[in-house]
Order: C-alpha cells, then sequence, then structure tokens
C-alpha cells in the first residue's frame, strides 16, 4: 500500500527531500543543541521570513530572499553579540522581529494575493520540487564534507572556545562559517516544516539522542535516523489523514522523544531496583 | 648552579575591557623554575592578567615577551580555565578533552597519531583517570573534571602551567592532591595558579604576585601586614611560623 505511494512523482521527491533534510538537519542540530544557540536559530529562522516578504514584493523566488536575510541575520547576531555591547539575546530578539517586520510590509505592499505564503510558514514538503531537492543535495553533500573533514576543530571549539583561542586556532572563522551553514540548513528546511516549525526538525532528533548518547559525533548518526523516521512516518501520516505534512512531521517526532524519555526512565527505575536487590 | 632561564616577561603592561583599565603598572617575568600564587580580591584583575599572559586579550600599552619563543603556543604554555566556564553537558568524552590539548592551527584536518593517543594515555595513566576515559565530561565528579582539565594542559608537554582558580568547586582530597601533583610538576615546569583562597595556597607557593587594579611581585611566600596595606590589597594577612599557618585578619577598606 505504501509502495504505491513511491509511483506518485510528488510523493518520491517528498521522501528524497525528507532524507536530505534529515541529514543536514541532524549534523547542523547536534552542533546547534551542544553549543546551546537554539534560541540564536530561532532567530535566523523568523528573520528569514524578510527575504521571503522581498522576494513576492520585487518577484524573485522567496527562497533566493530567505538566504540572504538568514545569512546576513546570523552573521548580523554574531557580530553584534561578540564585538559590539548588544546582550546575545537582545541582538537575537531584534534581529527575529526585524525580519518578520520587514516580511509583513512586504508582503502587505504586494499586490494581489500572496500565493504559497502558508507553504512558508507552515511547511508542505508536498510542494518540493526538483531544484529545491537539487539545492537540498549540495548542502547536505557540502555540510557532510565540512563536517568530516573539520569534526575535530568543530567538537572542540564548540566545547571550550577560549583555550582553542590558546591554541591559536581561526575561532571566529570556523564560527561565522558554520552559523552561515546553519542558516543555509534552516532556509532549505522551511519547505518541509515552514518557518515557524522548523527548529523543531534540529532539536528533538537531537535531543531525543542526548538522552541515551553522551558522543558528538553518535548523536549525529542517531539524529539522522530518528530525523529521517520521524519526517517519513509524517510524511506518510499527513497523507492518509489528509493533515499538513510539516505538522504531523513534529508531531511524531515530540512522540518518539516523550517515548524515548519514558524508556530511559524505566530502564533507570529499573538498574536502580536490581542494584537494590543485590545487597 | 645555572640561573634559571626567563620564561616570559611583562613590561609596564596595561591592560582592560572596553576602553577601561583593569591592571595598570604590571612588570614581571616568570623563571623556569618558578612556582608564583595569583592573589587579590576578586574583580580585582586576576582573570585580566591571565588572559593577556594567555595572549588572548591584547594589553592597551605595555609589552610582553615570551622566550625562546616568540608568542605564548602550546609547547610554552599549558592553561587549566576556571571551571564554571565549562558547559558540563556538553555531549564529550574524557578522552577527547585530553586530546584537544593537542590541537594545532595548521593541522585540523589531520588525525590523531597513534603516538599522540599514547601520549593522552600517558598522561590520563598519570593522573588516574585512565579508567575513565571513556566518559562523558557530565558524569564526572569536580576532581575528575579538574584531572582531565589537568591532562589537557600537560599533554603539550608546556614549560609553564597556568591554573585559573583550580580549587573551586572540587573536594578536599582533591585538593591535597592538586598540590602534590603542582609540587611534582615544579621539578619540571614553572606553574603560576591563580587562587582568592591565600590560606590553603601560601604554604605550596614560592613567590605571590597580589593583584588588585595595581600588580605588585613579591619575591617571598609571605607578605606582612605594613605591605598589604602599602599595596590597597585588601586579602588576608599570610605568614609562615614552624608549622606553616596562616594568621587571618580582616583588611580595614580602602576609605578607612
Amino acid at each position: 500500500m505504501i509502495f504505491e505511494l513511491f509511483q506518485f512523482k510528488f510523493f518520491f521527491n517528498a521522501a528524497f527531500a525528507a532524507l536530505l533534510t534529515s541529514i543536514s538537519c541532524g549534523i547542523i542540530g547536534t552542533y546547534i543543541v551542544s553549543k546551546r544557540i537554539v534560541f540564536i536559530s530561532g532567530g535566523i529562522t523568523h528573520a528569514s521570513f524578510g527575504g521571503i516578504g522581498l522576494g513576492y514584493y520585487l518577484g524573485f523566488n522567496p527562497i533566493i530572499g530567505a538566504i540572504c536575510f538568514s545569512i546576513l541575520s546570523a552573521l548580523g547576531i554574531e557580530f553584534m553579540a561578540k564585538k559590539t555591547d548588544v546582550r546575545e539575546d537582545s541582538a537575537i530578539a531584534i534581529m527575529w522581529s526585524f525580519g518578520m517586520a520587514i516580511g509583513i510590509i512586504f508582503i502587505f505592499l504586494t499586490p494581489g494575493y500572496a500565493p504559497n505564503l502558508l507553504n512558508y510558514l507552515f511547511g508542505n514538503i508536498l510542494t518540493v520540487s526538483l531544484t529545491d531537492i537539487f539545492f537540498s543535495l549540495l548542502l547536505a553533500t557540502g555540510i557532510t564534507i565540512f563536517f568530516v573533514l573539520f569534526i575535530k576543530p568543530i567538537v572542540y571549539i564548540s566545547f571550550d572556545e577560549e583555550f582553542s583561542r590558546t591554541r591559536k586556532i581561526r575561532v571566529d572563522l570556523l564560527n561565522y562559517t558554520l552559523i552561515s551553514f546553519v542558516a543555509l540548513t534552516i532556509v532549505l528546511s522551511i519547505k518541509v516544516a515552514g518557518i515557524i516549525l522548523v527548529i523543531s526538525l534540529l532539536t528533538i532528533p537531537q535531543a531525543s539522542a542526548n538522552l541515551f548518547i553522551k558522543d558528538f559525533r553518535k548523536i549525529i548518526i542517531y539524529s539522522v535516523l530518528i530525523g529521517f523516521i520521524g519526517s517519513m512516518g509524517g510524511l506518510i501520516t499527513s497523507y492518509y489523514l489528509d493533515i499538513p505534512s510539516g505538522a504531523a512531521i513534529i508531531f511524531l517526532l515530540v512522540l518518539i522523544f516523550i517515548f524515548l524519555r519514558l524508556l530511559k526512565f524505566l530502564l533507570t527505575r529499573a538498574r536502580q531496583q536490581n542494584q537494590n536487590q543485590i545487597p | 648552579m645555572n640561573k634559571p632561564g626567563k620564561l616570559l616577561e611583562l613590561i609596564e603592561v596595561v591592560a582592560g575591557y572596553g576602553g577601561e583599565v583593569i591592571i595598570s603598572n604590571t612588570s614581571f617575568s616568570v623563571l623556569e623554575n618558578d612556582f608564583i600564587g595569583i592573589i587579590g580580591p576578586n574583580g580585582g584583575g586576576k582573570t585580566t592578567l591571565v588572559k593577556v599572559i594567555l595572549g588572548l586579550l591584547k594589553p592597551y600599552s605595555g609589552q610582553i615577551n615570551y622566550f625562546p619563543r616568540t608568542e605564548p603556543d602550546d609547547r610554552l604554555i599549558g592553561y587549566l580555565p576556571q571551571v564554571h566556564h565549562i558547559d558540563k553537558k556538553f555531549p564529550i568524552s574524557v578522552e577527547d578533552v585530553v586530546l584537544s590539548g593537542l590541537m594545532k592551527k595548521d593541522r585540523l584536518i589531520r588525525r590523531f597519531t597513534h603516538h599522540e593517543r599514547k601520549l593522552a594515555a600517558n598522561q590520563m595513566e598519570l593522573m588516574g583517570i585512565i579508567e575513565i576515559r571513556k566518559r562523558a565530561v557530565g558524569e564526572l565528579s569536580g576532581g575528575q573534571l579538574q584531572r582531565t582539565f589537568l591532562c589537557r594542559a600537560l599533554i603539550s608537554s608546556p614549560k609553564l602551567l597556568i591554573l585559573d582558580e583550580p580549587n573551586n568547586n572540587v573536594d578536599n582530597k582533591f585538593e591535597s592532591d592538586l598540590y602534590r601533583i603542582l609540587h611534582d610538576l615544579n621539578k619540571n615546569i614553572a606553574i603560576l595558579i591563580v587562587s582568592h583562597d591565600i590560606g590553603t595556597i601560601s604554604s605550596h607557593i614560592k613567590t605571590i604576585i597580589c593583584v588588585n587594579r595595581d600588580v605588585h611581585y613579591h619575591q617571598s611566600n609571605m607578605i606582612t601586614e605594613d605591605q598589604l596595606r602599602a599595596y590597597n590589597c585588601p586579602i588576608q594577612l599570610i605568614t609562615h611560623g614552624e608549622i606553616p599557618h596562616t594568621v587571618l585578619k580582616t583588611h580595614q577598606s580602602l576609605s578607612q
């Protein structure tokens, strides 16, 4: 029954997009969660809405606008927080709402109806085009190669930036590169889960994996796996129940998280009882 | 006996953050066999001084020279930061933290060699944490965490070990172990230890640097009350009798 679905080209595209998004989000999300920059990522996500609005108004692909806005806001937050006296969470809030404001203004100014606006806000993996897949493939490949090559400095700098500076590592360059990858991953995942939900693709699989695993590299692998199960499951559920795919994916991911958390609780209790019985 | 060589010297260094001067009038040298305690009140500039020495903070004026090297690299300085600045839930193992002490700017991609892994294993063996090398840092006690950071600081065989408040958040057992370890290390390398707990460190160190905006070098591990008053150092009085001990005395506030 499920295999029939793959005869539809749109479904095949969606499944492929789910796989590529799981890879990019699994890797980048591990970086975000380990380094505790989830809030920055939320800011970048919402700031990208400004680019979407600008795309509508000037008539170019809104995703191109979103890419520009997300990278600029990512670098802007990093710069404001590190090199000026603006506090980091304030810098995030400024970028977050400023991007949204620009988006709302331009969409309001665009004459007529803004098509597919809801897809950008809530995501619709079934509308993924071949072009989207091409860019997702490019990004997933790029991120994978970058992380395989630079995994040591990425982990060490995220763990202890100051110590890395005493070792003369080019911390700033690596941080700016990584935050740009974060921005690109977010924008290319917007089609899957939408601006409002995309942050969960970057955090729930990692939080689930982190329940049992405390190693950066292994969290990446299990996050990709959990992300893929969640997005494929959500995709199929959304098709049969006729509900929005983005929300279905997130719902399933949260269910996986709750299940694993319960499992951990039961395992811990069983182990404690075992220990109590020994003496 | 040969005169001990200089490892680094500060000449008339003035430093701080965002235009504000935190330490001024800083001139001293660190020699090969030194065991220096950096003491002073919180906010007095102890950590600022350490950052200047490590090359993390550029001084506003003055000069720092390193010998025989020209910069504070991994073969000159090993550094143990304050624990509170570490994220203890970060998913990284003890072994990985120790190996990170070998990271170099021009070899970011390269994998660790067999020899380097052996170095890490030896260092962990020495510090007694070889059995827990696969454990995540979040599962360690305060003392085990400090041993891990000690390994990271020492794995590159530096000539100078700098410790910033190493006895914060650790049990008494580790604290006494630490001084024994440092005492042994001091036979081969110089040590600079930052502490606000002057009572404990005074009997272990050889000389004292008192940091309270101004920086003063004492060529002894004892300070008299007169000296303290002259330096505006609101710290406890240190002295040693036949049995090493510390006479504690509340210092008068500066305005009086």
